[in-house]
């Protein structure tokens, strides 16, 4: 359990905190930035955990500047994507901090910390300096109602702004706690109402890859969300059936069209009751009211990489370096990938970019040292390629050219390597051939109900590792 | 959704740059802001009273003193707006400790908010009353308590089950002799899940508390009460219930079957952290079971949640891959298919790349060397400094745990070294730590696999003015000692160090006076000079005592009886080898009982980072009031420093007892943590062991106990 939290500005200064157990002194605080700080200096990476005098520092960093630029899914990727350029960044991450006196449970602390972050965020839209002091007053409720005495309590948003608002107060009338609180569906209140009754599910598959330099494929796996928007009235019964490999073995039945798919671990959100799940993999729950989150599965099939890059690179020493960027989409002809954008990283000097591309647009942004190589529409099948043509500016003193000359191998810093990145969306396609066989929804009142199913592929962290520059000496004399 | 974003009146005063003034935790709010809000706190309107509190709890949340208006507050708790009421609490809540007199006060409105006809005013009340850490107001607490436990609505009970929590532990008497203990063990029978998880979580913690140790014992039908409420309470709660079940040993092993499965069903729950109080459960229960077939499906069960955590935020991944690396040890089959999971992505935090190269390591076969190896040179030419060293030394760990790699372990390592020594050439002296590392590295493959790779010597050997660390230094001196015979000019080499032999490293001087008398027993004509210089130094002209005792053993040993010094010197040494288990038996199996906690992710017991004693309220409160003191007036520095020094020394000392315990020789020479800044701190012995035994095997036994200790004093030097 935590005995405090505090939120933490860029500089590590206490936005706000709450003091849950009084075990401890409230000023030890302090010691957590130059201990972080410290430990960056040592060149250790600084732990999402540690223990300084009795006391355990857990926290997590919370980044408001990605929260507007990327989807909620896609923050801690991108904070992941930067997290390797340590100290700059640091200092953009806000800090949510607990400590502790006990050996508590670190999972649970930091998980909770992640949902605290989260319920600001969808009270207040983004999590900032400003709004946490606008709206300190929430933020103290919400601190209060989400942990007593160090322990979660509730943590569902919708079901907490059913209680704390401020717009409630303005009314005269007292609100209460929802039954949804304490009910076993702590998720959803009772009487919910539409006029019409509607189910939307998206079925999202990321696709994450590792191709080392080689082009050997590392790791190829399928993350697979499907989410929900339910407008439903009452509290309906709902079950959802798929193409599951297990729950066909298990009924002895086959699937009467297409394949069956092999999940290798399946995520449920709460509202599933994961025991009728274990026993005959059926997945029945009432859902919450709005969107959400249903499931998650992984599957570890090896599937060709959807979209293959290949880069030659040669590297005209000390003057320029020249690029040769291959894309092949490697799915059926029938589909396409949209707002295909791969990034080719380039060396953090080069100017004057020059580019021959046979399809969509290529600019160059200095600020990620990369190429950006955008294809609107990439149809299966195809391939396609681009050129491209820096000068290096630092390397053409004649001290690195002499350098060269006498030492054939090139100079070159360890400097850091990043990969090729490619993002692309798929649409009307999975790449594991899941697919919603039925969605069964019961409500006492006996209402139809429409389920609208869309699928779609798009990349995960998808990687593909920059092959070794062939280096090419001949001296180019200006 | 409403829109919380409407403009507001500001509360906090602003600088120019817009940034709060925080600075001001020293500062008490100006005489004047303080007569205005105590006008406004008296006001007769009623929004006055309001924009009052909220100014004062501003006040309170840049660290102003704003208790001096703590009866002007009070006065405003009655009242029937719910926010203003929970202003005030809040205010109640940090303040009460600094007034205990005027707690008082508020009693009256507690007890009867505890009887309101509003569910959420009566939980509000009973909280924050528990939150309230003042001896006078707990006697008061007991009777509102008593009722609250009893409330017909759930969401009063499961506040008022915390509360009894509370209680105990400010007067751990009081909350047995008025049965709240005992009505909490009734309430794990309650028909709502959610007052069943928070009661189960309240006994746990009274249960820890307590001296006894006996206040929470599942039995039949609470074991059954938790199974139901298993499947229906939150994410919060489900984990209460399994860390309950987790503490529960199951009678025979049909029972333990029993609960397995229903406890195998939250494997799939998307909280990461029921899965792994699952998958503690299971594991913890699998020691009762005895059919292999039922552990081998379990084990193949537990892996794809395990590797499926690796897909969630980055905090969480390091807690799991800190978990799995202990579970690894216990099972070390559980994910032995799955290496390709742990390879790490160019955007994974640090701390999450130098982790999961630990449990690469504890995966390596024959199968997958090669994979791993590629990996591994690739990670060497990465940039940040710690994660290349460790990939470095990954690579020599590879060799000695796979004999069959060990050449082509040796070849990467060299080319390595060459492609580093060709790049600092161009000036970058970057690079430098690669080789540095590589060298300490291939003398761990010399000791595994003796005379087999001496090939390669020379090309250490032209490395040896790069090297400016003391353990790549020592590491290469030690080599040239062992293989002098097969080096031409050792003496030489060696003689190159003598000039600067007093500036050197502790670690390196202990080497090279090794070395020297290797190779003196090994080329006497060659060496008469350098052997006799060395021991001069050491003996005359050394203050530490360990140079000066081992250069003297060495003395005697020469002078009495050249073939006895030969036969104790040059004496084979004991081949070394990559333990897949680097925590011993006990601490393993404790570790284990504490997955998924912060002694499970330090891989320390609890005690070693535990403080020591609880403050009680009492202490806290003086606590508090001595806070408020120190920040009013300026306390010197020196005296600040000096003192969290002495902490730290002292906490150092006890959390390094438990490790001490275990011999140092049944810890690997490989088996040393990730140096973490916790593990730096803690570790104290983990980081010598390594050369200390090194220094073992190729000195007398007498030397070798005197290394280990000599670097333990000089860690602890360090230290200070």
């Amino acid at each position: 359990m935590a005995s405090a939290v505090f939120v933490l500005d860029l500089k590590g200064k206490v936005l706000i905190s709450r003091n849950y157990r009084g075990d401890i002194p409230m000023s030890a605080v302090e010691k957590f930035m130059p201990l972080v700080l410290e430990a960056e200096e040592e060149q250790q990476a600084p732990t999402p955990c540690f223990t300084h005098e009795g006391i355990n520092y857990l926290y997590i960093r919370h980044n408001n500047l990605y929260c507007i630029l990327f989807k909620k899914e896609d923050i801690h990727r991108s904070l992941r994507y930067f997290a390797s350029s340590t100290i700059n960044l640091l200092h953009l991450l806000k800090t949510v901090l607990a400590l502790t006196k006990k050996n508590s449970n670190a999972t649970t602390i930091l998980l909770f910390l992640h949902k605290l972050t989260e319920v600001f965020t969808e009270y207040f839209k983004e999590l900032e300096e400003e709004s946490i002091r606008d709206n300190f007053v929430i933020i103290y409720e919400l601190l209060d109602e989400m942990m007593d005495f160090g322990y979660p309590q509730t943590t569902e948003t919708k079901i907490l702004q059913e209680y704390i608002t401020q717009e409630s107060h303005k009314l005269e009338i007292q609100v209460r706690p929802p039954m949804a609180v304490t009910n076993a569906v702590s998720w959803r209140s009772e009487n919910i109402k539409y006029r019409k009754n509607e189910v939307f599910l998206d079925v999202i598959e990321s696709v994450n890859l590792l191709v080392n330099a080689n082009g050997n494929v590392l790791r190829s796996e399928i993350l697979g969300v499907i989410k929900m928007k339910c407008y439903l009235t009452g509290m309906p019964e709902l079950r959802l059936g798929l193409n599951d490999k297990v729950m066909f073995e298990s009924t002895g039945r086959s699937p009467t069209r297409g394949k069956a798919i092999e999940m290798e671990d399946v995520k449920f959100h709460q509202c599933v009751r994961l025991s009728r799940f274990e026993n005959d993999r059926t997945i029945s729950f009432i859902p919450p009211d709005g969107g959400f989150e249903l499931m998650s599965y992984r599957l570890n099939t090896q599937v060709k990489p959807l979209i293959w890059v290949e880069a030659q690179v040669e590297n005209y020493t000390g003057s320029r370096i020249e690029y040769t960027i291959k894309a092949k989409a490697q799915f059926k002809r029938r589909s396409t990938a949209n707002n295909v954008e791969i990034y080719v990283p380039v060396p953090d000097d080069a100017d004057t970019p020059k580019f021959g591309n046979s399809i969509g647009s290529v600019h160059y942004a200095p600020e990620k040292s990369a190429i950006v190589w955008k294809i609107k529409q990439f149809q299966g099948g195809k391939d396609f390629t681009m050129r491209a043509h820096f000068g290096l500016p630092s390397h053409c003193l004649l001290i690195s050219r002499l350098h060269a000359y006498i030492c054939p191998k090139i100079v070159e810093d360890p400097e850091k390597k990043p990969p090729i990145g490619v993002k692309f969306e798929i649409p009307y396609f999975t790449t594991s051939g899941i697919q919603v066989r039925y969605l069964k929804i019961v409500e006492k009142s006996g209402y139809q109900a429409l389920p609208w199913v869309r699928y779609i592929t798009q990349n995960g962290d998808y990687q593909l590792r920059m092959p070794e520059s062939i280096k090419n000496n001949k001296m180019s004399f200006i | 959704m409403t829109d919380f974003r409407i403009p507001k009146p500001k509360f906090f005063t602003t600088t120019k740059k817009g940034h709060l003034t925080l600075l001001a935790s020293l500062q008490s709010i100006s005489t004047r802001e303080n007569y205005e809000l105590k006008s406004d706190l008296n006001s007769e309107y009623r929004d006055r009273r309001k924009d009052a509190i909220k100014k004062v709890i501003a006040n309170m949340t840049v660290g102003k003193d704003v208790s001096g208006l703590f009866p002007d507050v009070l006065k405003n708790m009655q009242t029937e707006d719910l926010e203003q009421k929970k202003l005030v609490y809040l205010y109640l809540m940090n303040y009460a400790k600094t007034q205990p007199e005027l707690v008082i006060l508020a009693v009256n409105t507690f007890v009867k908010d505890t009887d309101d006809g509003n569910p959420l005013i009566r939980a509000l009340a009973i909280r924050t009353m528990g939150c309230i850490r003042v001896e006078k107001i707990i006697d008061y607490l007991c009777e509102p308590l008593r009722k609250c436990l009893k409330d017909e609505n759930p969401y009063v009970r499961k506040t008022a089950a915390i509360c009894v929590a509370k209680l105990y532990d400010l007067n751990p008497a009081l909350a047995t002799d008025n049965g709240f203990v005992a009505t909490l063990q009734d309430m794990v029978s309650d028909s709502n899940p959610m007052v069943v998880a928070n009661a189960i979580t309240a006994l746990a913690e009274i249960n820890e508390a307590s001296e006894t140790k006996d206040i929470f014992v599942i039995n039949i039908t609470t074991l059954n009460k938790l199974l139901v409420a298993l499947n229906e309470c939150t994410e919060w709660g489900r984990i209460a219930i399994l860390t309950a079940l987790a503490e529960y040993r199951p009678v025979d092993e049909k029972e333990a079957e029993h609960i397995i499965e229903r406890v195998v069903p939250q494997f799939q729950h998307v909280n990461g952290s029921v899965v792994l109080a699952g998958i503690k459960v299971v594991i913890l229960y699998m020691r009762v079971i005895k059919t292999e077939e039922l552990i081998r499906q379990l084990v193949k069960k537990m892996a794809p949640p395990l590797v499926t955590l690796l897909s969630s935020v980055p905090e969480v991944q390091y807690v799991a891959l800190r978990n799995i690396n202990l579970i690894l040890q216990k099972r070390p089959d559980i994910l032995q298919h799955e290496i390709r999971v742990f390879f790490c992505k160019y955007n994974d935090p640090l701390y999450v790349k130098l982790e999961k190269l630990e449990i690469m390591i504890k995966l390596a076969n024959d199968k997958n060397v090669d994979q791993l190896l590629s990996e591994l040179k690739e990670y060497a030419s990465e940039v940040d400094v710690d994660f290349v060293r460790k990939s470095v030394r990954a690579i020599g760990q590879c060799a000695i745990k796979i004999e069959e790699s060990s050449e082509r372990c040796i070849n990467v390592l060299l080319d390595l070294i060459n492609s580093s020594n060709t790049m600092s050439d161009m000036a970058n002296s970057k690079v430098n730590y690669v080789v540095q590392e590589a060298i300490v590295v291939i003398k761990d493959i010399f000791r595994k696999y003796p005379r087999k790779y001496e090939g390669i010597i020379p090309t250490l050997c032209k490395n040896l003015d790069a090297l400016d660390e003391p353990e790549a230094k020592a590491s290469l001196i030690w080599i040239i000692g062992e293989y002098a015979e097969k080096i031409d000019n050792a003496n030489e080499l060696l003689e190159s160090f003598l000039e600067t032999f007093r500036e050197e490293n502790v670690q390196v001087q202990l080497q090279l006076i090794t070395a020297t008398v290797k190779v003196f027993l090994k080329k006497p004509q060659k060496s008469r000079d350098i052997v006799q210089q060395v021991l001069q130094i050491a003996t005359t002209d050394c203050d530490n005592p360990d140079i000066r005792d081992r250069a003297y053993v060495y003395w005697r040993l020469l002078s009495t009886d050249p073939q006895a010094a030969k036969a104790v010197v040059l004496s084979e040494k004991p081949a070394i080898s990559v333990e897949n288990q680097s925590i011993s038996g006990p601490l393993l199996d404790e570790l284990i009982n504490h997955i998924s906690t912060l002694a499970s992710v330090y891989h320390k017991p609890p005690e070693s980072f535990l403080g020591r004693g609880t403050f009680g309220a009492d202490a806290v409160q003086r606590r508090a009031i001595e806070e408020q003191e120190e920040e009013s007036r300026e306390s010197p520095i020196q005296e600040q420093v000096k003192n969290e020094n002495l902490l730290d020394l002292d906490f150092s000392d006890t959390s390094a007892t438990p490790t001490s315990a275990n011999p140092p020789s049944a810890v690997s020479p490989f088996s040393e943590s990730t140096s973490t800044n916790i593990d730096d701190l803690l570790g104290l012995f983990g980081n010598d062991t390594k050369f200390g035994t090194t220094a073992n095997s190729s000195t007398t036994p007498a030397g070798s106990s005197a290394t280990t200790q000599s670097n333990a004093l000089n860690d602890l030097v360090s230290l200070i």
